[in-house]
């Protein structure tokens, strides 16, 4: 498994009213297969997994995969990580599946044919091939999200950092999406709120007011942050 | 608006992209440089014909037609009352023909062998610093754009319904313009996380 690791990684943003922390400094070494990122709206959860492949930049501190510093080799890291965002509709930038998908092998296959026959395959594996020719606007939400999903991992990245992938997805989207998730070879790091999924990964780190509030096994993980919302309210 | 591309077999189908964009220009520009009515009719012909070659669906040349009647038929008014009638009608006929012989070009090619054409003929301009790939990229995304931005105006509108806001530009300008804007930053994200721009 490729290691994902912080050394007090911080980030903070300079508003009119000063400056605002958004993680504190934070250190954490993940090797797990599947890591569950949960806690709050605006707690701080979703800029720490946007560390990892160079969507934010730390301002102090450093963010390392497998070896590899983000902030100074930001290409080699984006090749190794994958990104999947909570609205499909942003991450889908062409007009139909297949060329959607043939869009994130361009780097890999230089030939038009042999790319296209890929896409193809990979379309069928997420069930998605009798949509090869439909617009990407015509799908549903449930299969825009596959079909993002598709796309990225085309690309065969060693890490997925998946950001509530499923927020915006129907009960059966949201089951078909997160096994999906969890049957990957890939490394996962899943920012959730659905803690039934977040149970599932073998890890779970709860963040809480731009802090890691708890780190250790799944189960316990899960209770802890729903203990922290029962003493808040 | 929406993906106009209708896979198929046909000769227009598996003609490669330059010799299709160099067809269409050559033909555009005789459509704009003969100037003559009948002339006008045969050129419409002709993009007819190519439509029915490349089976593009009536209902898609229609909408085509339908998005640039209103602009043929002022032109072509202004046309008629400068110069008369059978130059309204010249206008009117040439501008239709345009239209459909571009959907055409456009129904019988898939984005990516565009952009890879595009990558092929910006080569030389590596040269001087710019990267073949990105004016791909960036033509696509640009194409894509459009209906995207059309949901979201869609979208911001019914908002500003919903809340009972009417029809005072203001309710719906400025977040449309907002959610535009944050749109462009998602998807630039998205190509990032992609590692699309990178290289």
């Amino acid at each position: 498994m490729p290691v994902l690791e912080l050394h007090a990684a911080a980030v903070t943003v300079d508003t009119t009213d000063g400056e605002r922390v958004v993680l504190h400094p934070t250190t954490l070494r993940l090797t797990e297969r599947r890591v569950a990122v949960i806690g709050a709206n605006g707690s701080g959860k979703s800029t720490l997994a946007r560390l990892f492949n160079g969507l934010v930049e730390p301002t102090s501190g450093r963010v390392v995969v497998d070896g590899l510093d983000v902030a100074r080799e930001a290409g080699a890291v984006r090749r190794r990580v994958g990104f999947c965002f909570t609205d499909p509709a942003a991450q889908l930038v062409m007009p139909t599946c297949v060329e959607d998908v043939e869009l994130s092998l361009r780097r890999h296959e230089r030939n038009g044919a042999q790319r296209r026959a890929r896409a193809l395959e990979v379309l069928e594996r997420y069930g998605l091939g009798q949509h090869a020719d439909v617009s990407v606007h015509a799908l549903s939400g449930g299969q825009k999200q596959l079909l993002a999903l598709a796309g990225v991992l085309a690309a065969e990245p060693a890490v997925l950092v998946a950001d509530e992938p499923t927020t915006l997805l129907d009960l059966a989207n949201t089951r078909r999406v997160g096994d999906l998730l969890l049957g990957l070879d890939q490394q996962l790091l899943l920012v959730t709120h659905d803690l039934d999924l977040a149970a599932r990964c073998d890890r779970v780190v709860v963040v809480e007011d731009a802090r890691v509030r708890y780190d250790g096994p799944a189960e316990a993980g899960v209770a802890d942050y729903v203990a922290s919302v029962a003493e808040r309210s | 608006m929406v993906a106009i591309h209708q896979p198929g077999d046909t000769l227009l189908h598996r003609l490669p992209v330059g010799p299709k964009l160099a067809g269409l220009g050559a033909l555009s520009l005789t459509i704009v440089l003969v100037r003559s009515a009948p002339a006008s009719l045969l050129f419409l012909a002709v993009a007819l014909g190519l439509a029915l070659l490349a089976r593009v669906r009536l209902p898609l040349l229609l909408t085509a037609a339908r998005g640039v009647l209103l602009i043929a038929l002022v032109a072509s008014l202004v046309q008629g009352l400068f110069y008369g009638a059978g130059k309204a009608v010249e206008t009117f006929v040439d501008l239709l023909a345009l239209t459909l012989a571009a959907v055409v070009v456009t129904a019988t090619t898939p984005v990516n062998a565009m952009l890879d054409a595009l990558v092929r003929w910006s080569g030389p301009l590596r040269h001087v610093g710019v990267p073949p790939e990105r004016v791909a990229l960036t033509v696509g995304l640009a194409v894509q754009a459009l209906p995207g931005t059309v949901a979201l105006a869609l979208e911001t509108r019914d908002a500003a319904r919903a809340r009972g806001l009417g029809r005072h530009p203001r309710a719906y300008l400025t977040p449309f313009v907002v959610r535009v804007v944050a749109r462009a930053h998602e998807t630039g994200d998205a190509l990032a996380a992609r590692g699309l721009g990178d290289d």
